[in-house]
């Protein structure tokens, strides 16, 4: 076991696949000499040098399709889109190019790639730096969608992603880059499509992800203290999506809170409750509560960001009085 | 630039060969037409009369490794890349004996053993993928080349900057190859573009050589496509090409296409501009007898034919399909 960095645990995961696998690139603006604006890939262009690990012009477009190109004709591109909110500017390729491609040509064409993407707010950046995506990309049929919470979950998330022969979303909670966390030596390859259950309880269940999984534990630590004891899901994947941990978690006590980065409106806990209600109604004893970024883009100064992202009072005092009305 | 080989194009039975697709083309989209208004082909389809010299010059100059990225106007580069007329027809008309089985349609056609590797309907978006494949090629060194094709009103568009430029600081074995029809769907490119020559005024941004052919001229564009090809091959980068061309027919579906000068209209589809009449009086001018062009197109003719009534008669595709291969296990599963 060594202790790892979020970001330094970005640059293992790429490596432990580059290293494997010849035909796994790594190409993004500023990530290979300068080894990223966030310097989540420091190394990477020293180790495998310039032609494996591309600087590109600032070119999203260009770099998206790079990628799917190289994909289709058999090579495994891990590319990088600085921060997630610049999907807005290449998502025609995202969309309607990778996600549509493998369906409309009938299966003559597979897409093994990983679109890496610094994701979420807390860094007090604005509004254009700091929305949390996640739900953008969960919603296109042909796209798998995973946010790891811990360094070794961005490890294994990683090679599970690089791996896999279908296109998926990696996207990185920028605010999470300076925390640590416990990482076993070797080689770590996890599954796409498995949520993880952090800590056990009896009375509530929450479902989370990213940034909000620190804060969710956190609160139920608070919770517990006060007599009210959380199951907590870490849902890690959210296309695809494991709904069997999230119905035997929330079957077991009764009651389903998300916690999610996302605005309101059609983020990814909607999607949840809905499976919960359709599947898990009777087993419930209270409603479903959605605790969300309210919808609004998102302000820069650091008490307002505070106001408006999940933070761990809201959780406490909103699952608090959920649980005793 | 180099030219290792004396050009085939000199050739009388390369000639032949040469008209007989654009016959071929040209026969299958008139076909694909009377099929639309029939209502055997539904939604929507973009035809390449007049635009056929294209097609076939380029394709006679790539290897059959080589790569083909084409727009929803991309029946006939897919048909000039070798793939049969049936699964194409089969396509248009949304049948299971479809080229992708239904799932596609007449903008997305896609054979990927054929090395067509797919026809993209979002506007210059293939563009920057077709840099992709050309990505792959240059770090695998397999010396394959990749050729795109676009519009003229494609030049105003992000992804084609984008594209250039990425090309040509990478050095990408991609050509680029403009057929310039001079009309978007019904505004002419003239009246929204900065420069005269919507790609080859464009060239010199990204370093690039401009070069312009005639695109109804069959041999003019082989021999470019050769060049810029051959060039690519060896390492030496992108090209950008504008082959000047005209549409016949409307943009899509039925359009009558009423936006155009009569005259415009009748002078491309005169025998002179015409990319098929013309092909053929040259052949007459070498000497080659008119019997052998006859056969040619009753040749064709047959083929279409045979074609139209092997597509009519696929079964329409299954339930099973539609749930098919979102992912590259076969399935659509997105939970357990
Ligand atoms: C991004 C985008 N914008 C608009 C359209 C609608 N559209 C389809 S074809 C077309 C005209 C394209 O003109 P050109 O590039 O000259 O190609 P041509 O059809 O003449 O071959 C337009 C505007 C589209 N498909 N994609
Ligand atoms: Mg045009």
């Amino acid at each position: 076991m060594a202790e790892l960095t979020y970001r330094e645990a970005i640059a293992r995961g790429i490596a432990q696949e580059m290293r494997r696998d010849e035909s796994v690139l790594f190409l993004g603006e500023d990530v290979g000499a300068a080894g990223g604006v966030f310097k989540g890939t420091v190394g990477l262009f020293e180790e495998f040098g310039p032609v494996r690990v591309r600087d590109t012009p600032i070119s999203e477009q260009a770099i998206l399709g790079a990628a799917m190109g190289a994909a289709m004709t058999g090579l495994r591109p891990i590319a990088e889109i600085m921060f997630a909110d610049f999907f807005a500017v290449c998502w025609d390729i995202v969309a309607n190019e990778i996600a549509k491609s493998r369906y409309m040509t009938n299966g003559q064409m597979s897409f093994p790639l990983v679109i890496r993407s610094g994701n979420g707010g807390g860094l007090r950046f604005g509004a254009q730096h700091s929305q949390s995506v996640e739900n953008w990309a969960m919603m296109i049929p042909g796209l798998k969608v995973v946010v790891p919470s811990s360094p070794r979950d961005v490890i294994g998330l990683m090679a599970a992603a690089v791996r896999d022969d279908d296109p998926v979303v990696f996207l990185e909670s920028k605010a999470l880059y300076p925390t640590k966390g416990e990482v076993p030596e070797g080689e770590i390859v996890d599954a796409l499509g498995t949520a993880t259950v952090l800590r056990q309880g009896s009375d509530a269940t929450i479902a989370t992800l990213g940034l909000m999984v620190p804060r969710a534990l956190a609160a139920a630590e608070e919770l517990a203290a006060g007599g009210i004891d959380c199951t907590v899901i870490d849902v890690r994947s959210l296309i695809p999506l494991d709904t069997q941990t999230i119905l035997r978690e929330t079957s077991a006590t009764g009651r389903l809170f998300t916690v999610e980065e996302n605005p309101r409106v059609l983020g990814w806990g909607a999607e949840v409750a809905s499976i919960v209600a359709e599947e898990a109604f009777f087993d419930l004893d209270g409603p479903v509560v959605r605790i969300t970024t309210p919808h609004i883009p998102l302000p820069a100064a650091d008490t307002l960001e505070d106001m408006a992202l999940p933070s761990v009072e809201r959780i406490v005092t909103t699952i608090h009085k959920a649980m005793n009305s | 630039m180099t030219t290792t080989e004396a050009s085939p194009v000199h050739d009388v039975d390369f000639k032949l060969e040469l008209y007989r697709s654009q016959v071929a083309l040209r026969r299958f989209e008139t076909r694909a037409y009377d099929l639309f208004l029939e209502n055997y082909v539904k939604g929507t389809s973009h035809l390449s009369i007049g635009q056929e010299a294209i097609a076939a010059g380029v394709a006679a100059a790539m290897r059959p490794d080589d790569w083909t990225f084409a727009t929803y106007r991309g029946h006939a580069h897919t048909l000039a890349r070798g793939v049969a007329m049936t699964p194409v027809f089969a396509e248009l008309m949304g049948r299971a004996n479809g080229l992708m089985a239904g799932k596609g349609g007449s903008m997305h056609l896609t054979s990927v053993e054929h090395g067509v590797m797919g026809s993209y309907a979002i506007i210059g978006a293939h563009l920057p993928i077709a840099c992709g494949a050309a990505w792959s090629a240059q770090y695998r060194g397999t010396d394959q080349v990749a050729v795109v094709f676009f519009g003229d009103g494609t030049v105003n568009i992000g992804a084609f900057h984008e594209a250039l430029n990425f090309a040509a600081i990478w050095k990408l074995p991609v050509v680029f190859i403009c057929e310039n029809n001079l009309y978007m769907e019904y505004t002419r490119t003239s009246e929204v573009t900065a420069v005269a020559r919507p790609a080859a005024d464009r060239a010199a941004a990204y370093g690039l050589e401009p070069i312009l052919v005639d695109g109804n001229d069959a041999d003019a564009v082989y021999e470019v496509a050769r060049t810029a090809i051959e060039r690519a091959r060896a390492g030496e980068g992108p090209s950008l090409i504008e082959a000047e061309t005209y549409r016949h027919g409307g943009h899509s579906r039925a359009d009558p296409g009423k936006y155009r000068p009569d005259e415009e209209v009748a002078l491309w589809k005169s025998a002179e501009r015409d990319p098929v009449s013309r092909y053929r009086a040259r052949l007459l001018e070498l000497g080659v007898e008119e019997a052998a062009l006859d056969r040619i197109e009753a040749e064709v003719d047959a083929e279409v034919d045979a074609a139209t009534e092997a597509a009519k008669s696929g079964a329409a595709p299954g339930e099973d399909l539609l749930m098919k291969d979102v992912w590259a296990n076969g399935g659509a599963e997105w939970r357990n």
